[in-house]
């Protein structure tokens, strides 16, 4: 399973990509929507976990934009608002996407990837 | 008491804010100035009109009185002046027509008696007096023969009376006395014609005497209608009375009033009676007589058809004054209540709006701090997560239970973190949001964790009691969450330290409502500010930061969702907030100052 991080804030991703790895899951992580771009041109992601706020673009248009380089690739957000109702509110394809809200616990974390990757 | 349950709120209302929640009228004031104004426009003119018009009526009444009592007096004076001729003229006719030897015969004066009895039944006697003015022949039934005249004020006047310009002129000829007693102590008057007829060189004076009973005089007088309990009646011009009276005393007594001034006409004036009573007093000198014609009748009686008429228009005035007072005191009220209230719901709606923006900024500041703070809480438990993760997936640093200790302290922290700042999102985002589905239970349940801390402090028990059968309803899910928030504070100032409060929620019995009770067994409200607990700015926690505008909103609150608020409360026992939401949502905006301005 090979995981793509996207979050501006470097340090948490750096850490969470690195404590997947120890978790046996193979993370690469970019802090914005550029690098997320280009990686995927090389590399193949089966599923990008893509914070809601990013600079320049957010969360959900670079999901499409993702969508439409890589058609199999599956998504989580994270998201710091509260709820589930604030993510939908932002989201038009509302309850086919996976959430998480920060912090976010590992163990969860690596529970849905794996949930998400045996489907 | 009755006045005191309707007395209008606005009388009491003392609004001591300034500024924009400063009341736009001073209500009390505006109330009276109203009442006043209206009073004055309304019954100035109506009592105007009605003191006109009773005096114009009055005066109406007084004139036709006066007008009447001068046609009576009229009346009567002529009357009595052909009635006095009349006998008058029959005398001369038997003075011109008998000759004085005929006059002088016993047998013919007799005859002549009877013959005016014959025609006017009321003659007593007849006398012949000769011009030494002794009666030399007399018929009648007293014995007046050879009494001696000459000494009397009438035989004087008439006998030394010039003899030639008297000649053809009957009134300077006869005389009509006043009503006296004389020989025969009989109350009558005399009527004496003079006779100077020239015989040879020598003028002949003889005059013919009779006497007339007043009775007929008197019946003439008693026939006339004087209404108002009144009286007609004869006096002289000395004042004294000629023919009987009803008030005023017997025939030749004195009249008790003052003699009217003499007059060629009928005359009426108004005046008081020796009694006190107020009189109309008609009179009429009458010419050639001693006698002056008196009618006299009692105002108080005339009047009294004009005073009941009065009293019933003084008591239709009356009326239509307590009417008119009743109705504009009532329209005051109505219109500067309405006022008041819209005036109320003005200052309750600013508190609204104001309240609404104080919490709509909150819940963005709220939010903003909440995200903010997240991203580094989420670096923080990532790499408290990555020391761990080292910890547990490298041997060498396994065994070291104090740093693994130290590292899950930082973890739980940050969850603790997590949970504050989620609740804060939950806050703000619920400000914000507005109708949607709601579980009862879950709002209770957000509510009081901001108020656990407290409650711990003060050991304070809560209990929840929802019950399982009520299901998720549509509602406001903010509104809701204010409601309960302003609640439990307020159960919280009440209650001191280790007090109970409780939560129950049941469903309603017409199945259609939920009904949640907040009680706590705090101090308690007395009766008497129940009624105004609701009120903006009532407050009774003074000089401890209370604003007064807590419950005001929950009840604006609770409204805005459809829903209704009781409060019942005993002193020193507690309090219970009692609150009925209807399943089906139903927006009542505008509803909001029902309670804290009616």
């Amino acid at each position: 399973m090979r995981v793509l991080l996207v979050d501006d804030e470097e340090e948490l991703v750096s850490t969470l990509a690195e404590r997947l790895a120890m978790r046996g899951i193979e993370a690469s992580w970019v802090s914005d929507y550029r690098s997320a771009l280009d990686i995927v041109e090389h590399q193949v992601f089966d599923i990008a976990l893509l914070d809601v706020r990013l600079p320049e673009m957010n969360g959900l248009e670079l999901k499409r934009l993702l969508e439409e380089r890589c058609p199999a690739m599956k998504f989580i957000f994270l998201t710091g608002h509260g709820s589930e109702e604030d993510f939908r509110a932002c989201s038009a394809e509302s309850g086919r996407d996976y959430y998480l809200i920060k912090p976010v616990q590992i163990e969860v974390l690596v529970a849905k990837l794996n949930e998400i990757f045996q489907q | 008491m009755l006045f005191k349950r309707y007395r209008p709120r606005f009388l009491d209302y003392h609004n001591q804010a300034s500024g924009m929640y400063k009341s736009l009228f001073n209500f009390k004031q505006l109330w009276k100035q109203s009442i006043s104004i209206t009073l004055v426009v309304a019954l100035l003119p109506l009592v105007a009109l009605a003191i006109v018009d009773y005096k114009i009526t009055k005066q109406a009444t007084e004139s036709e009185l006066l007008l009447r009592t001068a046609r009576l007096v009229s009346n009567a004076r002529r009357t009595l002046t052909s009635y006095l001729d009349e006998r008058k003229f029959a005398l001369n006719f038997l003075v011109l027509d008998n000759t004085y030897d005929q006059l002088s015969e016993k047998s013919r004066l007799s005859e002549l008696l009877d013959n005016l009895k014959g025609g006017f039944g009321e003659w007593s006697d007849l006398g012949v007096i000769d011009h030494h003015g002794i009666q030399q022949n007399y018929a009648g039934p007293y014995p007046l023969q050879g009494v001696d005249y000459s000494g009397q004020e009438w035989y004087k006047r008439l006998n030394y009376t010039d003899p030639d310009s008297y000649q053809d002129n009957i009134s300077m000829r006869s005389n009509i006395s006043d009503v006296f007693l004389g020989f025969r102590n009989m109350p009558h008057l005399v009527i004496s014609v003079l006779h100077n007829n020239p015989i040879g060189l020598e003028w002949l004076h003889y005059i013919l005497r009779a006497s007339l009973d007043i009775d007929h005089l008197s019946a003439i007088l008693s026939q006339l209608e004087v209404s108002g309990d009144g009286d007609a009646f004869l006096i002289n011009h000395e004042g004294v009375i000629q023919t009987p009276t009803r008030h005023y005393g017997g025939v030749l007594e004195k009249f008790p009033l003052a003699i009217p001034t003499p007059s060629d006409r009928t005359q009426v004036i108004e005046s008081r009676d020796h009694l006190g009573h107020q009189i109309i007093v008609g009179y009429a000198y009458i010419t050639g007589t001693p006698f002056i014609l008196m009618v006299i009748k009692q105002k108080q009686n005339l009047m009294k058809p004009w005073y009941d008429t009065g009293a019933q228009l003084l008591l239709f005035l009356g009326c239509s004054i307590l009417t008119i007072v009743a109705v504009v005191i009532g329209i005051s009220t109505y219109l500067v209540n309405s006022i008041f209230q819209a005036d109320q719901k003005r200052l309750a709606t600013l508190h609204q709006v104001e309240y609404a923006n104080k919490m709509a900024s909150i819940g963005r500041l709220s939010a903003g701090v909440a995200h903010e703070i997240n991203n580094p809480l989420a670096i923080i438990n990532e790499k408290a997560g990555l020391i761990k993760d080292l910890f547990t997936f490298r041997q060498e640093y396994a065994g070291d239970t104090r740093l693994i200790g130290l590292i899950d302290s930082i973890i739980s922290s940050v969850d603790r973190c997590a949970t504050i700042t989620r609740q804060l999102l939950n806050f703000a985002r619920n400000i914000q949001v507005s109708v949607q589905k709601v579980n009862l239970k879950q709002i209770v349940t957000d509510v009081l964790e901001f108020q656990t801390k407290e409650a711990g402090y003060r050991s304070l028990t809560i209990t929840v009691d929802i019950a399982d059968d009520i299901p998720e309803f549509v509602s406001d899910r903010g509104k809701l969450q204010q409601v309960f928030i302003n609640l439990v504070n307020n159960a919280f100032a009440a209650m001191k330290d280790g007090g109970t409060l409780e939560i129950k929620s049941r469903m309603g019995t017409d199945g259609r409502t939920i009904v949640t009770t907040v009680s706590d067994n705090g101090c308690g409200i007395p009766q008497e500010n129940i009624k105004r607990i609701f009120e903006p700015f009532f407050t009774t926690k003074s000089g401890s930061g209370g604003t007064g505008l807590g419950l005001s909103i929950t009840y604006g609150l609770v409204k805005e969702i459809g829903g209704e608020i009781d409060i019942s409360s005993t002193v020193d026992k507690g309090t219970t907030f009692s609150i009925t939401l209807p399943l089906k949502f139903n927006a009542k905006q505008g509803d909001t100052d029902a309670r804290t301005t009616g």
